[in-house]
């Protein structure tokens, strides 16, 4: 048998395409990236994890060789499957020139305009996390799947050595040997030194010797049962067995708000979209059940779903009150805080209706902060504004009275932002590891 | 053409279960390994095939993947373009729209091939008979892998070159190699010696051996000889002439090895670089026999899994179910669609090649009058074997065409000739399978597997180091056919990238010496 010819490669590891695909996402970077923000943006919040398919421009990415001009000069070509054709047929050729004698453009694909490919999880993570600027063990953290234990349930037949349980092998062992009726050492031991003992005075032809005979006998049969019927068999062995449990698993609600009235636009949307995804990422790595619940207002709240929450416009004027007391009602009507962990999210440009601001104040400090795990609020600027407002205690109404909230309170975090990269110090409190949200 | 299948009945006593070397679909290394013994059996004792040493690789989808999108080379060095391909394979794969190769086969000594582990024992055997025996003979026989390929260093040489880019990447940077690794490949197909044999040393050699004809000169130098009048008329070639005669014969012009002049002779790179061009450049010219053999070579790596196949089931080693799952993966691989069919995408060199090796054996063994005028050579011979693997041995794609398309054959096909004039509204149908068009059509269809017809002929022609040391390079435009404008800009750029001075190059009509076109670096800067 000539098995050397074979080998078997199937076990090799398998990220050898790996560094291929890294220099060539690092080479489309640029291109990836504003396919991903699109995506970011047509995505639902749940779905960010999951793998994406992208499609990107072709430029940036083609590999240019010097490839004949299809439409000029003279060729001939040897076609299979004439039906009609005589010598010196004319033949019209089909308008726009090309198609009808073959494709001589387009190698390789660099003829299409957009390059189609699949994007992993964790690659997806990897371009989403970039201008957040998150820490790498925050990173490493929220990519990771949700975190198990394992704990004991019963014992298995099989399993790795580790796990052998020896006190109940033994036992089923010791039974079986008993049931079989496996011979002992010691009776083996006492047989042999009979034999022995009748061996060293034994005359030919005397009784003894046919007694040797049946001793030898004897001998052999317990030998040949002890071998038949082993010491350990694999019947016996046990090993103990353990299942992943998932971590003690409660259920969270977020709550996002955000402000929806003209003056909230793409690029304000678009930041606190980002904000709202990092905390539902937050969560999804904590608890096994989320459930989001999207608020919007302009001078009234409405409970919306996802699609229209970042999507639809809504003119009217601005009452940021009107959000917080329609989440209060959502809480007391679906979400009983001895089985919810609520955390809320809220989102605006700082614009409020004169006078709202103090209202707004004493629902966070009496009604809404008391019942949340966590609430966290950003202020998306322009950088014109923000660099108007580089003093924290600087502020139009809104942002002053939240200010105040914020005294003393560990769960209730605000920021100003203007870009990505702003909105992680918002959670950075929450995601600290000896911070368990639960 | 040999026929399918020869009918036999039922009751036939060759099947007798016992003497089957498989049943069913499953594979195992055993059944591999008893299979691999019966095909080699045939190959070389019936066959008489001539072939190195096997080694037989099973591969995961994944990593038929990834040889796939490495230029079919699962030791390819690393690069963007790869990951690239990949993806686009993956998807294109994941959604169905493209099935797999069942085989990838490394011209090499031992001749490695790459089987997908998804193959059912059919298509396992198929493989084996195809790749190992078929392709291994032609690649170990054929006059151009024997002159131009280095089978037993080549499995060295691309590990080799995947350290070294490694290396470059990890003392370099990234970005630098990757902007090497682009520019030379935009000229990959620029990079090789269709005409005289590459030369044989390293980078660094040829700079030791630079320095030493440089000492040699020095020292023998007699200033002399600049003294001695020039012969007559010299005095008619203005300055600037013979400076460039002697510039053109210090960098060896004209160079038609483009990656390989910028080696030697780029003012800008690196030794590192030099090295990657290098590489690039072996690459290319490791894979240009088989794109001159394509025909040829799946025909005689067809002919041969084809032929194995039924020996087996004539000596009742495969059942008939498995003979019949061969011939269906066979045909699907041969399907040829006629000219006007939607699915006609230029002609099939599997349908081809198979096709004419068939033929050949025909006219061997069952002449007409037109094949003992037309080959006098082998029809009627009987020997098939030997005629075939004559041909296997000393023919390309072009010449092959050119000396075994038989009348016969290209009537079977029905082959026209279309000449298409750009100029012109329509095409003209320049002959057809009959008595006047057999000629035509043969000689058009080499033609058209000729890299001297099909390749664009450019030439390093003028490159004044002393001066702007703009780089010219020539077109020998041929038929009219130039190059497509926007590939002429791209890939000039990354010329000039090598090169680190401008770039031109102008197409010279072959015929008449005008110039028709004129791509410069410098009005292309202009005009961004």
């Amino acid at each position: 048998m000539a098995m050397h010819h074979f080998i078997d490669r199937r076990q090799n590891p398998s990220d050898r395409s790996l560094g291929n695909r890294q220099r060539f996402i690092r080479r489309a970077r640029a291109q990836i990236k504003k396919a991903l923000d699109q995506s970011i943006r047509d995505r639902k919040l749940g779905d960010v994890t999951n793998g994406e398919d992208l499609s990107i421009p072709t430029k940036g990415i083609s590999e240019p060789r010097l490839r004949n001009a299809g439409n000029e000069g003279r060729r001939a070509r040897v076609l299979p499957g004439n039906k009609e054709f005589v010598t010196g047929d004319h033949i019209k050729k089909p308008p726009q020139g090309g198609e009808g004698a073959g494709k001589d453009g387009a190698q390789d694909g660099d003829g299409e305009d957009e390059f189609q490919f699949t994007l992993s999880r964790d690659e997806f993570l990897e371009l989403f996390f970039e201008d957040l600027e998150l820490p790498d063990l925050i990173k490493t953290d929220l990519k990771e799947s949700p975190t198990v234990t394992y704990q004991r349930a019963g014992f298995a037949r099989d399993g790795t050595p580790a796990n052998l349980d020896v006190m109940r092998t033994m036992r089923n062992s010791l039974g079986r040997r008993i049931a079989l009726n496996r011979p002992d050492k010691k009776a083996v031991i006492a047989l042999e030194a009979q034999i022995t003992a009748l061996e060293e005075n034994c005359e030919p032809e005397s009784e003894d010797r046919s007694r040797l005979d049946a001793l030898y006998e004897e001998l052999e049969g317990l030998r040949r049962r002890q071998k038949i019927v082993g010491y350990i068999d694999p019947v016996d062995v046990r090993y103990r067995q353990r299942e992943p449990v998932p971590k003690p698993n409660t259920k969270a609600v977020m709550f996002c708000l955000m402000d929806v009235s003209g003056s909230m636009g793409e690029r304000e949307k678009d930041l606190a979209k980002r904000f709202f995804v990092l905390l539902h990422l937050f969560l999804k790595r904590r608890y096994e059940h989320i459930d989001v619940v999207f608020i919007r207002h302009t001078h009234e709240a409405q409970e919306v779903d996802e699609e229209t929450f970042f999507y639809s416009r809504q003119s009217g004027g601005t009452v940021v009150s009107t959000a917080l007391t329609k989440m209060m009602e959502v809480v007391n009507d679906r979400y009983p805080t001895d089985t919810w962990n609520i955390y809320a999210a809220q989102a605006s440009d700082g614009e409020n209706f004169s006078g709202d601001s103090q209202t707004c104040s004493s629902l966070l400090a009496e009604q809404v902060i008391p019942v949340c795990q966590y609430y966290a609020y950003v202020e998306i600027l322009d950088e014109r504004e923000f660099e108007l407002f580089g003093n924290p205690e600087a502020g139009a109404a809104l942002w002053r009275s939240y200010r105040e909230v914020a005294q003393g309170r560990e769960n209730f975090a605000m920021k100003r932002v203007t870009k990505p990269g702003d909105i992680y110090p918002v959670f950075r409190e929450l995601f600290l590891p000896q911070n368990v949200g639960a | 053409m040999p026929r399918a299948k020869k009918t036999k009945t039922d009751t036939d006593a060759n099947t007798d279960a016992s003497d089957l070397l498989f049943d069913g679909a499953d594979w195992s290394f055993k059944i591999l390994s008893k299979t691999y013994d019966a095909i080699e059996r045939v190959a070389l004792d019936d066959l008489g095939l001539n072939v190195y040493p096997n080694q037989v690789e099973i591969i995961s989808t994944e990593q038929m993947l990834d040889a796939y999108s490495s230029f079919g080379m699962p030791l390819m060095y690393r690069h963007w373009s790869f990951g690239k391909h990949f993806a686009r394979e993956e998807k294109s794969y994941r959604q169905g729209h493209s099935g797999l190769a069942y085989e990838i086969v490394i011209n090499a000594n031992p001749c490695i091939s790459y089987n997908l582990e998804d193959n059912t024992m059919p298509l396992q055997a198929l493989v084996m008979a195809h790749a190992a025996f078929g392709h291994n003979h032609f690649f170990k026989n054929n006059y151009l892998f024997r002159q131009w390929t280095d089978a037993d260093g080549v499995l060295d040489y691309f590990q080799y070159a995947k350290e070294f880019i490694m290396g470059a990447e990890e003392r370099h940077g990234f970005g630098a190699v990757e902007e090497t690794l682009d520019a030379a490949h935009a000229i990959m197909d620029q990079g090789v010696f269709r005409y005289r044999r590459p030369p044989e040393l390293t980078t660094e050699q040829r700079q030791t051996r630079k320095r030493e004809i440089e000492e040699y000169r020095e020292r023998t130098f007699n200033d002399l000889w600049r003294t001695v009048p020039d012969k007559g008329g010299a005095e008619e070639a203005t300055e600037a002439e013979k400076e460039r005669l002697a510039r053109r014969q210090q960098l060896r012009l004209p160079e038609e090895n483009l990656l390989f002049f910028l080696e030697t002779n780029s003012p800008v790179l690196e030794g590192w670089q030099r090295e990657i061009l290098a590489i690039v450049r072996n690459v290319a010219q490791y894979f240009y026999p088989q794109r001159q053999t394509k025909i040829m070579n799946e025909g005689c790596a067809t002919f041969t899994h084809h032929y194995i196949a039924n020996a087996l089931y004539d000596r009742g080693q495969i059942s008939e179910g498995a003979l019949l799952e061969i011939l269906h993966s066979h045909s699907n691989v041969l399907f040829q669609p006629d000219f006007d069919d939607p699915r006609f995408n230029g002609l099939n060199p599997y349908a081809i090649g198979f096709a004419m090796m068939g033929d050949i054996r025909r006219m061997c063994t069952e002449p007409t009058d037109e094949d003992r005028e037309w080959f006098p050579d082998i029809a009627g011979s009987e020997d098939w074997r030997g005629a075939l693997k004559y041909a296997w041995a000393n023919y390309r794609d072009e010449s092959f065409i050119r000396q075994y398309l038989s009348p016969h054959l290209i009537r079977k096909l029905k082959l026209f000739d279309l000449t298409d004039n750009a100029e012109d509204k329509h095409y003209t149908v320049g002959a057809i399978h009959d008595e006047r068009g057999y000629r035509k059509v043969r000689e058009a269809m080499a033609n058209n597997y000729d890299p001297a017809h099909t390749d664009a002929d450019i030439q390093v022609v003028d490159a004044d180091l002393r001066g702007d040391r703009q780089l010219l390079l020539e077109h020998s435009v041929r038929n009219g056919i130039g190059l497509a404008e926007d590939s002429r800009t791209k890939v000039l750029k990354h010329i000039r990238h090598l090169w680190g001075y401008e770039v031109t190059l102008s197409g010279i009509d072959h015929d008449n010496g005008k110039q028709l076109y004129r791509t410069s670096t410098i009005d292309v800067d202009e005009a961004e």
